[in-house]
């Protein structure tokens, strides 16, 4: 062992010969993300008469590590919207400044912000599509709620790719495939909107947290949940999954305390 | 000594041999014309108000705003050259977005006042530009309470101080004023245009510096004054523009927002019958001396 520190720890150049420096790619393409690092999963969103109902955990993902319990992963802007961000919590972050900019400037206005949650969804979605034209994509996936031109609900979601798609029920991520049917069998397809009404919509999607808890290793029970209607937002950002049963964990193997 | 002639008014940034910059005199000048615009600094906030005077029938009633808004909790207010004042503000609204950029959160109203200040300043020093020809009154509040960092997420660690100091007093009214020169001070009572030493003396009879008195009050104060500052142009029209930025607690919640439609209309009521009090005090003052006068007679 010599006394240089950076040598340390590292192969010896007496035994394996001097480091190869052409193993040190200098030049070459340059490299955007090609993948997210600290990451959210679903949000679950309802429409119902006279608004919409959006809900995410509180969990940011350190890949398989549940890094950070106390994230806020539904967005505020202006009076009227939510924007439920899954994916990469900073891209998430700088949106949130891009949005916070946007209000800034459309405040100046005597009119105040007149940009609706369906204005907002239009942006967001030519962001989205605008980076990943660049090849640097932000790593999200959005749900959009609020109202739109006719002060009708309006629920709508965009993706890394800029791929835009609206139905009265969403979900992102893990959400897609588990709280999705839930909805689709409370909320079957024709179901008219006036026939749901908010308390139906807000336990719709606390059950879907509930599932999503159940069986997505990358949630928390602990989640915010925002209704947006002609009121206003009401967001309740420390709810708990309650009345919790794993009994059904019993018999399924591999799955919690049962190992074999 | 007078500029006239001497040959040193002609170009920016020459002084003159008794070290005056004749350019920067001639916008000061330009700001004399201008409307009266006045600022109140209040125990919780801050009021912003203008005489504008109707250049045309033609114009809407309320409409080409002199009183804009920069970021949330800031307003700007100048006598002078409207598009110099546009200017002035377009500029005030990309160093308060700059420093978002930097610091993630918003410019306190000083740190805005002193690049203000800097970006007039250099206005004064090429003879390829010439100064501004407004003098503007920046009023805002900074946040009493902890703002959150744009784009924060989470409230970060549950134990342990982070580097915070307990009990700290933080944020409050801010209240300055920035000239062609770019010389700007902080202010209890900003006034500016072309009433502005009338209405000067009248924010010096408020007793500002005490901290005493509530921006409703000040809001009334404000309208009266400008009203005085116009009794010297009477033979014009003008419309009162109004604005407010109160604390976090109060009606605005720290931003910067017009004046209620009911509250200013209540305030211009308050105003107009302060001043027609006034003119019966002097026509009854009037009439008693001319009775002594009889008398005496």
């Amino acid at each position: 062992m010599n006394h240089f520190p950076e040598a340390w720890g590292r192969p010896r150049d007496d035994v394996y010969g001097a480091y190869n420096p052409l193993y040190l790619q200098t030049t070459g393409p340059k490299a955007h993300t090609q993948s997210p690092a600290v990451t959210g999963t679903s949000v679950v969103a309802v429409k119902f008469n006279g608004g919409v109902a959006i809900a995410a955990d509180n969990l940011a993902s350190y890949g398989s590590l549940a890094r950070f319990t106390d994230v806020k992963r539904l967005r505020k802007f202006g009076e009227s919207a939510i924007v439920g961000f899954s994916g990469d919590v900073s891209d998430m972050q700088y949106i949130d400044r891009l949005l916070e900019s946007i209000d800034i400037r459309e405040n100046y206005s005597t009119n105040g912000n007149t940009l609706n949650a369906k204005n907002l969804h239009t942006y967001l979605s030519k962001v989205l599509y605008k980076r990943r034209s660049e090849f640097n994509p932000l790593w999200n996936h959005i749900l959009v709620a609020g109202f739109d031109e006719d002060k009708k609900p309006f629920l709508s979601s965009a993706d890394l790719l800029g791929t835009t798609f609206s139905a009265p029920h969403l979900a992102t991520g893990f959400g897609a495939h588990l709280a999705i049917p839930i909805l689709r069998r409370l909320f079957p397809e024709e179901t008219p909107l006036e026939s749901i009404s908010k308390d139906e919509a807000v336990a719709a999607l606390r059950e879907c947290i509930k599932v999503l808890w159940y069986r997505d290793a990358r949630s928390l029970d602990k989640y915010s949940l925002a209704v947006v209607t002609e009121a206003g937002i009401e967001i309740q950002e420390d709810q708990q999954v309650e009345a919790q049963s794993w009994a059904f964990a019993e018999a399924i193997k591999g799955y919690g305390a049962q190992v074999n | 000594m007078t500029s006239i002639g001497t040959g040193y008014d002609l170009s920016n940034s020459v002084f003159s041999p008794d070290g005056r910059n004749f350019q920067v005199e001639y916008a000061v000048k330009a700001v004399e014309n201008g409307g009266t615009a006045i600022g109140i600094r209040c125990k919780d906030g801050v009021v912003l108000a203008v005489e504008k005077i109707i250049t045309s029938k033609l114009l809407k009633p309320g409409s080409n705003k002199r009183i804009a808004t920069v970021d949330r909790h800031v307003g700007i207010v100048s006598a002078g050259l409207v598009p110099d004042g546009r200017h002035f503000v377009s500029r005030a609204r990309d160093e308060a977005s700059s420093w978002r950029g930097v610091y993630k959160g918003p410019i306190p109203i000083s740190a805005l006042s002193n690049r203000l200040g800097s970006y007039v300043q250099a206005y004064t020093l090429y003879s390829s530009v010439r100064p501004f020809g407004v003098t503007a009154i920046v009023g805002g509040w900074d946040s009493e309470a902890e703002l959150a960092v744009d784009g924060q997420v989470g409230s970060g660690p549950k134990s342990g101080s982070g580097g915070k100091v307990e009990g700290a007093k933080t944020g409050g009214p801010g209240l300055y004023m920035i000239e062609p020169s770019g010389l700007y001070w902080g202010y209890y009572g900003a006034a500016t245009g072309k009433g502005r030493q009338a209405a000067k003396a009248e924010l010096e009879k408020l007793d500002l510096s005490s901290g005493t008195l509530s921006l409703v009050d000040g809001v009334k104060e404000a309208a009266r004054i400008i009203y005085v500052a116009h009794e010297d142009s009477k033979d014009k029209e003008f419309e009162l523009e109004m604005t407010w930025i109160s604390s976090l607690d109060g009606p605005t919640k720290g931003r910067h927002e017009e004046v209620p439609k009911d509250l200013l209309e209540e305030a211009e009521r308050a105003a107009k019958r302060a001043l027609e009090g006034e003119d019966e005090e002097e026509d009854a003052t009037k009439g008693n001396s001319n009775e002594t006068e009889r008398m005496e007679e």
